[in-house]
């Protein structure tokens, strides 16, 4: 069989036969750790610092945020946004409740419709899992709240996200998920993870850059000021 | 892709008259190196991340086919398919087997250095299977009918003309008259084409930067997003992905994807930075039905326990060939195989033959640049002398070159000795050489060299002076 093949002449090159049980239980010790390594010291912050760091690492890749006191703000932000850049006042939003329950009745103007994105979306709403401030990157879980299609479809990408899911590293992003996963039977991870910095881009004409090659052109941010110690006055 | 690296001198020769490349490599050159510098500067930890990187890569190769088994169980348990391949023909034929079985025509492809290793578009069309590349400078290669130069910039070679060109050539059912006014317009109308071709997909091809043992994990990480439209629109996701791309935990793969866009083209995480895990669940209301890997050993397994093990701890982010006077010079078409530069002068040796890639060991003025970027610390310029010496060996290097190497070797082990002897060797082929109109139709001890061609006199500057001259002038 194919899959002997290939172990075995892994064993045969590493002089040695299948590893002994003791040997295996010490590498399993070590996935039921999974110890964490190095952690740059960039992101260790106090909250409000944190933020910043995630707002400026955002924007130093072309990404865009706006800050809002609460999410009742967000209907009317989006529309704003919208208005700015002249972009049509029809989207799609993912079908999470924090996102369903919107005062979307206030801004009717506003066409939103929840559930997977299409190729003919122009501008589409996604819920943050959390942010990292290292590199000013989402995290984007899929699953029946958070569709795929909807990070890549449209044109224009919008992510609302609470601050307090404002992480410092990558690692204690995936924290918060095994955090939420581990309770179910089912795998650790959802089907796919998306981490996300900035808008989609490429530099292979001439390696100049240019956003929006295949994903959206623009990303934009309503961060939810949700945490009191990270509030800009704080601290 | 039929091997042309036996032919890497002439290869190399015309790559140096070639105007269109060496004007590519003018511009691309200083882009990497800044890039690099700069986003490794931001981070004071990068060089113990180095380190760990190196360590984490050395851990999982001592204990491989453990790490391969527990990731192939969890690939399993969250639904997906593993196929186990020792060699490319396997690959193509476990790729075949499953676009055949659900009736497939058209495949998107994100970009994969397996799917060039392995030839795979070339299999597929003679199947009648239409694969599309989907990475911008896949796609314009695929349009051209050329090789890749570059493996995270495949197309840094051609410049705007090019792309225009091949545009107007192939998308004949636009108005031939449009005009190009700058890039972008480029940009949006290979979206607009290959967005139709996403649409119309039934597979979607990607590779994998990292496999995760813990989870059953495979990771992708483009900037366009094109791999991530490639594996979620159509109804299948094929991964292709060699034996050596396993990491333990999200952790490790964490510590690596803090070197790998950095070491690649400076910025500090790429875009999309993707975790796949099997098919879509059953309350998801996106994503492929079918997740296959197709795993591949190529001659890999063989590497562990020899001197070359240590090359697959490579994480293929091309700094060593971005860093590389002589791929600087001479571009990745003149390597003759997939992987170019210092990376591919070791492994393309011992993936197809020593006889058949013996010169690109060579390739080397062993400056030792490689293996000071590269992110896990693989002993480059070692490996290549080990080539060297094997080549030696085996009496395949003429034995014209065999005494030279022996000179060269002792000069090599005396530098200072060797810089005098060169300089004034290069002062004099000046001196006589200006006196000869600037060419050498006859050299003594080179008789077989200038039979076939004319020796260009030098400058009166051997290639290390030029080389640091250039180097305290750019300031890399
Ligand atoms: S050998 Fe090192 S520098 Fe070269 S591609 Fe591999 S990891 Fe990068």
């Amino acid at each position: 069989m194919s899959r002997e093949l290939i172990l075995s002449s892994i064993r045969r090159h590493l002089r040695r036969g299948p590893l002994p049980p003791d040997h295996r239980l010490m590498l399993a010790a070590r996935l039921a750790q999974h110890p964490r390594h190095l952690i740059p010291a960039r992101s260790r912050l106090p909250r409000p610092e944190q933020i910043a760091l995630f707002i400026s690492q955002v924007e130093k890749e072309f990404g865009t945020v706006v800050r809002l006191s609460g999410l009742e703000d967000v209907p009317g932000a989006i529309a704003e946004y919208l208005a700015q850049h002249n972009l049509p006042t029809r989207l799609v939003a993912a079908p999470h409740p924090e996102i369903t329950a919107l005062p979307w009745g206030e801004r009717p103007l506003l066409e939103v419709r929840f559930g997977r994105a299409e190729p003919s979306d122009q501008v589409s709403l996604q819920h943050g899992f959390a942010g990292i401030a290292e590199t000013g990157t989402l995290m984007l879980p899929s699953g029946p709240e958070r569709p795929t299609t909807i990070n890549l479809l449209a044109d224009t990408a919008l992510v609302l996200l609470r601050a307090s899911r404002v992480v410092g590293a990558y690692e204690e992003a995936w924290d918060l998920l095994r955090a939420e996963r581990s309770g179910g039977n089912g795998p650790l991870m959802p089907r796919n993870v998306m981490l996300v910095t900035g808008p989609s881009r490429s530099a292979d004409i001439e390696q100049t850059l240019e956003l929006g090659a295949h994903g959206p052109r623009r990303l934009h941010v309503l961060l939810i000021d949700d945490d009191p110690a990270a509030k800009p006055d704080a601290g | 892709m039929l091997p042309t690296s036996p032919a890497f001198k002439e290869n190399a020769a015309r790559a140096l008259q070639e105007e269109r490349l060496q004007k590519a490599l003018a511009r691309t050159k200083p882009q990497f190196h800044t890039k690099r510098a700069k986003a490794v500067a931001a981070l004071p930890e990068f060089e113990q991340i180095r380190d760990i990187g190196r360590d984490i890569k050395n851990h999982t190769l001592q204990f491989l086919d453990h790490y391969l088994e527990t990731w192939a169980e969890n690939v399993e348990r969250a639904g997906g398919h593993v196929h186990w391949c020792p060699t490319a023909e396997d690959a193509r034929a476990a790729v075949l087997a499953i676009c055949q079985r659900v009736g497939a025509r058209i495949v998107t492809k994100g970009k994969s250095m397996i799917s060039e290793e392995i030839a795979l578009n070339d299999y597929l069309e003679r199947h009648g299977i239409t694969p599309v590349e989907t990475d911008l400078g896949e796609y314009i290669l695929q349009l051209r009918h050329e090789p890749p130069s570059h493996i995270i910039g495949p197309a840094f070679h051609l410049n705007r003309e090019d792309w225009e060109e091949s545009f107007r050539k192939s998308h004949t059912d636009l108005p031939p008259d449009r005009v190009f006014r700058e890039r972008r317009d480029i940009l949006t109308e290979a979206r607009t084409k290959l967005r139709e071709r996403f649409l119309a997909a039934d597979v979607g091809i990607t590779g994998a930067n990292f496999l995760i043992a813990e989870t059953g994990t495979s990771v992708i990480v483009t900037n366009e997003g094109n791999g991530d439209l490639t594996q979620t629109l159509p109804r299948v996701h094929i991964v292709l992905a060699s034996i050596e791309k396993v990491v333990p935990t999200l952790e490790d793969a964490t510590n690596m994807l803090r070197l790998l866009a950095r070491s690649a083209t400076g910025q500090d995480f790429s875009v999309y930075t993707t975790f796949s895990t099997g098919p879509r669940r059953p309350e998801d209301p996106d994503g492929p039905e079918e997740y296959h890997v197709i795993l591949l050993d190529n001659g890999r397994s063989s590497m562990l326990g020899s001197p070359f093990q240590d090359m697959l701890r490579c994480i293929r982010c091309a700094a060593c060939m971005n860093h590389c006077p002589v791929y600087n010079v001479v571009g990745g078409h003149a390597y003759g195989w997939v992987y170019p530069g210092p990376m591919g002068a070791v492994l393309t040796p011992t993936l197809i033959g020593i006889d058949q890639a013996g010169h690109l060991p060579n390739a080397s003025t062993f400056c030792g640049r490689c293996e000071s970027v590269c992110p896990v610390r693989i002993p480059l310029p070692r490996m290549m002398r080990h080539w060297r010496e094997r080549e030696f060996e085996r009496h395949l290097t003429p034995s014209f070159a065999r005494t030279n190497l022996r000179l060269w070797g002792f000069f090599a082990r005396h530098p200072g000795l060797y810089r005098l002897a060169t300089r004034a060797g290069a002062a004099l082929l000046g001196w006589l050489g200006k006196r000869r109109g600037g060419r050498f139709t006859a050299l003594p001890l080179a008789g077989a060299w200038t039979r076939g061609r004319d020796f260009p006199a030098p400058e009166g500057e051997t290639f290390f002076a030029r080389y640091q001259r250039l180097e305290r002038s750019h300031a890399l």
